[in-house]
């Protein structure tokens, strides 16, 4: 028996990039009519609806907020050439995002920014920019995916729940699938989730460790002392019983080749960087044992491009000043939320990101104060305090450039289907207001 | 463009040119015999003129460089330079692991025109091209990392040197690579495990293949193809006492491998960064040197070719495909550590490194080093580098050749600065050998191009490109064995007089003046398309099951690499 297909279609277009999670899963495949996106394949809930759910919400044309905060079509002449004079007129202006564009248009944002002296920062800022201040601190042991896929019989998740935000991980690049040295995928992994809520990971895990919410650092410095052979002198460390560290360190030791990931849970809750300094320690004990690898659970499907990209033209991650003419990073001092919260700049460029979704209230209210950009391809909240839109295209899907993956494997994202016909690519955006700042510059 | 550089005095070792007064002309960014009446003069009457530098092995773009960036801010921290008043040049950033630019910046200012990025994962070869896009004013051949891979350990194990010259024949081609790179050969894939081999003859834990078997088929291949470079290999037990032995049995293995008949080098294996694999003991308590074996075997073989990986007394950062080794270092010095396991190709590990003057180790490997340099008769069987930025930052070249130049100088090292064990434990002090600039130009410049078998470069000779470095130094008033000389010598070279490249100039006394995007060098075989395609074919599922991404979206496309230099390889199956 044959089935019938769900959704008509006249094309299929394989081996797209998606765009949503720090997955960038390569394999979706794309069914179009009349050259649009009517179906997606291989992709999970989260990554099709972004994919196909283009229309709602769309911003289609550029927008002035006029005298009576209403938002109004304009001309992109107009529009750019408005963004240029705020832009060149302030002195402290701040450029932020990028998680959801190419690598090729961050570059051409970080020239923005050398020419401008603004600072330049991504959603790491908020996110597992703590995470890399620990790398700072300790040591980097990761891996890509997949050796994790064809060597790892033990994985542990940590203050992360990918069955949810980043639905593909377990199966495709982890737990489930059949690895070289895993045939039997699942049943030849033991699968552990550490974590103070009963997640849906937790749900499918082989084993759960249910913690104290921020006690993560004693809880992981009670494991690296088990490991090390000390002895704990208490009976519960973070809510849990000795016994089962002891059990955990056991399974940790005896791995053949464990994997560890981790979330936003550690980054974001008391100790902070901390919670990840210990735990690559912990990395680097069990290496004298067995192998062990680990690797942040990036969220954005290139906000680990940003970091990338940053260092490679400054040397610096996220974060980074302009303001002297060489960049400078200092986390509390040239961090967006920090900025933000001194009440320092007074220039907002918002790019392929919604602030106001990601901000704490005290930091958004400076927002209101100064003159704030968007460049990105929906409304959102941002829309509503933005004083000047500019829409945009969707990398992977309307315009093509490249993706770092969370374990930063570079892929080449394509472009399928049209943009919308008033839209410019990120890239397309950042190089009009390059050639106009640079005219600019050079009159004076 | 047309140039007439007049009144030089020229060090030309592979035209024979040792030191005469000679004018270079260039049109259209070659060498030429005449130009019109309307070429440019630059009259640099006595000054030092030398083919544009050619580095074979360095560390500059890709993965390795971006993860040392972001975990070593202190290192990012040390190099910042705002950008000169006026100048087109940006500003500076990092010492040991600069920002791309950067890296195009000093490189130029030092004279170079050519550095090859000595390892490349190709899963990750689209980073190192992007990084690569940022580096001005180079030209880039990269090599690619074939010595842990997993087709490969399968081929070789199957002894079918058929698929495996078609697989990498066809790899090249996906990672835009000029050349093969055999890095700890088994050992970083048993590193999968936490472990690593021991030595040439121990089998990796589940294909059972050897490090020997691996060099000798990739050899085998390389000759087949007759790619321009030979294997360039960083052997086992890199850094480890004892590990001379291994170095001496890597460059034996090969010995009695032809070399394919249309090559222009001389070699069939080059082996990098001889200084970290030639130590003698069973610990670093005993360790001593064995550079005295290998430069023995080097001056009496044909076959081979080495660079040194000298050490330069800095604070910097290693980097390497060999994984383990990296591991064993943090066990041993607890300083920052860095790894990454790359699937079914590679794994690479990253750990800071201080090199003192007064620590043991530090100066007993110096004079290793330098035991290379001053040991080894013919100078084209070397290339200088440090390996960088392993043994020291690229900058330290000029360094480096005053201690080669001056023996005054390198004796007051040894007397008045860096720890009794350079001394004691190597045979450096029975060298009184002295560079000559004929022979600076031999080993950074004319044999370095010689040995990638870049014919068009490395020479002044008509026909070449016009990558020409003129430096400050009046050749015939200048004695360069005197130590009061060492510094000048250093910030002369440093700061070149003029860098030109392809015939254009891009520095001018020390200072950036032009910046044009760096050439993708890259060898594409021709001739066998279909048989690779054949060969995909048959492994596609085994990729896809076992890669994480799709083949698709696997190969490096133009989109990456422009602009290019491709390297047309007629292979000639009976090679």
């Amino acid at each position: 028996m044959t089935e019938s297909e769900m959704i008509e279609y006249d094309e299929i277009v394989r081996n797209c990039c998606c765009s949503y999670c720090g997955n960038n899963c390569d394999d979706i495949t794309y069914l179009l009519k009349d050259k649009k996106i009517v179906g997606v394949r291989h992709a999970c809930r989260l990554g099709a609806s972004k994919i196909i759910n283009d229309t709602d919400q769309r911003l289609l044309n550029p927008m002035i907020r006029n005298e009576e905060g209403i938002l109004e079509e304009t001309t992109w002449d107009i529009a750019l050439d408005k963004v240029t004079q705020l832009l060149s007129a302030s002195m402290r202006p701040l450029f932020y995002g990028w998680g959801e564009t190419s690598v090729e248009a961050i570059k051409k944002g970080i020239v923005l920014a050398q020419q401008t002296g603004a600072v330049m920062d991504n959603q790491s800022t908020i996110c597992h920019g703590a995470s890399i201040q620990a790398f700072q601190n300790v040591g980097h042991p990761v891996m890509t995916l997949g050796e994790v896929k064809n060597r790892s019989d033990v994985i542990i998740y940590i203050g992360t729940n990918p069955m949810d935000d980043h639905p593909r991980h377990l199966t495709r690049y982890t737990t489930f699938p059949e690895g070289f040295f895993r045939q039997n995928g699942r049943e030849d992994r033991l699968l552990i989730t550490l974590d103070p809520k009963y997640t849906n990971t937790a749900k499918i895990s082989d084993k759960w460790i249910q913690f104290n919410m921020n006690e993560d650092y004693s809880l992981f410095n009670a494991i690296r002392t088990i490991l090390n052979g000390g002895k704990l002198k208490s009976d519960k460390i973070a809510g849990v019983d000795k016994e089962e560290l002891y059990d955990l360190v056991d399974i940790m030791k005896n791995a053949e080749c464990g994997s560890l990931f981790f979330g936003l849970g550690l980054t974001q809750t008391l100790a902070k960087q901390r919670n990840v300094d210990v735990l690559i320690q912990l990395i680097e004990d069990l290496n004298k044992y067995t192998k062990w690898s680990m690797l942040p659970m990036r969220g954005f499907f290139n906000v680990n491009g940003f970091n990338i990209a940053m260092t490679t033209e400054t040397g610096y991650p996220y974060g980074v000043d302009f303001a002297r003419g060489y960049p400078r990073y200092m986390v509390g001092e040239t961090t967006t939320i920090d900025l933000l919260n001194r009440r320092e700049p007074d220039f907002f460029m918002a790019v392929a990101a919604d602030p106001v979704i990601q901000f704490p209230g005290y930091s958004i209210k400076h927002l209101t104060q100064i003159p704030v950009i968007q460049v990105d391809t929906h409304w959102g909240p941002y829309t509503e305090i933005a004083d000047i839109v500019l829409p945009s295209t969707r990398v992977g899907v309307e315009t093509e450039g490249t993706g770092y993956r969370m374990d930063g494997i570079p892929l080449f994202m394509k472009k399928v289907i049209d943009k919308p016909e008033n839209c410019h690519s990120d890239e397309w955006i950042l190089h009009q207001l390059n050639e106009r700042i640079k005219k600019i510059n050079g009159d004076t | 463009m047309e140039y007439i550089i007049k009144g030089g005095i020229v060090f030309d070792p592979l035209n024979h040119i040792d030191g005469e007064q000679k004018d270079i002309l260039i049109k259209d960014g070659f060498i030429t015999d005449k130009v019109s009446p309307k070429a440019k003069i630059l009259d640099v009457t006595g000054k030092l003129v030398m083919p544009g530098g050619v580095d074979l092995h360095s560390h500059i773009a890709g993965p390795k460089l971006a993860t040392g960036r972001l975990y070593r801010p202190e290192d990012t921290r040390r190099g910042i330079k705002t950008f000169p008043k006026g100048s087109v040049q940006g500003f500076e950033t990092g010492f040991s692991i600069p920002s791309c630019p950067t890296t195009g910046y000093r490189y130029s200012k030092m004279g170079y025109t050519t550095v090859t990025e000595a390892a490349v994962p190709p899963l990750e070869a689209k980073h190192a091209h992007e990084e690569i896009d940022s580096i001005p004013n180079l030209d880039i051949p990269t090599l690619t990392l074939f010595g842990n891979n997993w087709f490969m350990l399968k081929y070789v194990k199957e002894n079918n040197l058929e698929d495996l010259t078609l697989f990498i024949s066809k790899w090249l081609k996906l990672a835009k690579g000029y050349g093969i790179k055999i890095v700890n050969p088994c050992g970083s894939e048993a590193w999968g495990w936490g472990k690593n081999v021991n030595g040439l003859d121990d089998p990796e834990p589940h294909w059972h293949v050897t490090g020997r078997e691996v060099i000798t088929a990739l050899t085998k291949v390389n000759e087949k193809l007759g790619l321009p470079h030979s294997v360039h290999v960083h052997t086992n037990d890199l850094g480890h006492p004892g590990n001379y032995e291994t170095t001496l049995e890597t460059f034996d293995c090969v010995k009695h491998i032809k070399k394919n008949k249309n090559v222009n080098r001389n070699q069939v294996i080059h082996c990098t960064h001889v200084q970290f694999h030639a130590y003698k003991g069973t610990s670093w308590r005993d360790v001593s040197s064995g550079a005295t074996e290998l430069i023995d075997y080097i001056n009496k073989s044909k076959h081979m070719t080495c660079d040194i990986g000298q050490i330069t007394f800095d604070e910097t950062t290693t980097m390497t495909a060999d994984a383990p080794m990296e591991y064993d270092l943090f066990r041993l010095t607890g300083l920052k550590w860095a790894n990454k396991d790359i699937e079914v190709e590679t794994a690479s590990g990253l750990i800071p490194s201080i090199y003192s003057m007064k620590a043991p180790v530090s100066a007993f490997q110096w004079a290793v080093g330098l035991e290379f340099f001053l040991g080894i008769k013919d100078l084209w069987k070397i290339g200088l580098t440090t390996d960088s930025p392993n043994g020291g930052p690229f900058i330290r070249y000029p360094r480096l050749l005053t201690w080669l130049m001056s023996n005054q100088k390198l004796n007051d090292m040894l007397d008045n600065q860096v720890h009794n064990w350079a001394t004691n434990r190597t045979d450096i002090t029975s060298y009184d050998r002295e560079y000559s600039w004929n022979d600076v130009a031999i080993v950074t410049r004319a044999n370095t191009a010689k040995i990638l078998g870049l014919t068009d470069r490395g020479h002044l000779g008509i026909g070449a490109k016009a990558d020409v470095s003129i430096y400050d130094i009046d050749v015939n008033d200048f004695d360069t064995t005197l130590m009061s000389n060492a510094e000048i010598i250093e910030k002369k070279l440093l700061n070149a007089l003029y860098t030109i490249k392809d015939g254009e100039i891009v520095v001018k006394d020390g200072q950036i003046t032009n910046l044009v995007k760096s050439k993708h060098l890259w060898c594409n075989v021709v001739g066998l398309e279909e048989e690779e395609e054949q060969l995909i074919r048959k492994i596609k599922p085994t990729f896809n099951k076992y890669y994480t991404i799709k083949y698709e979206n696997y190969g490096v496309t133009n989109h990456y690499i422009k602009p290019d230099t491709r390297f047309d390889i007629n292979c000639n199956k009976q090679g």
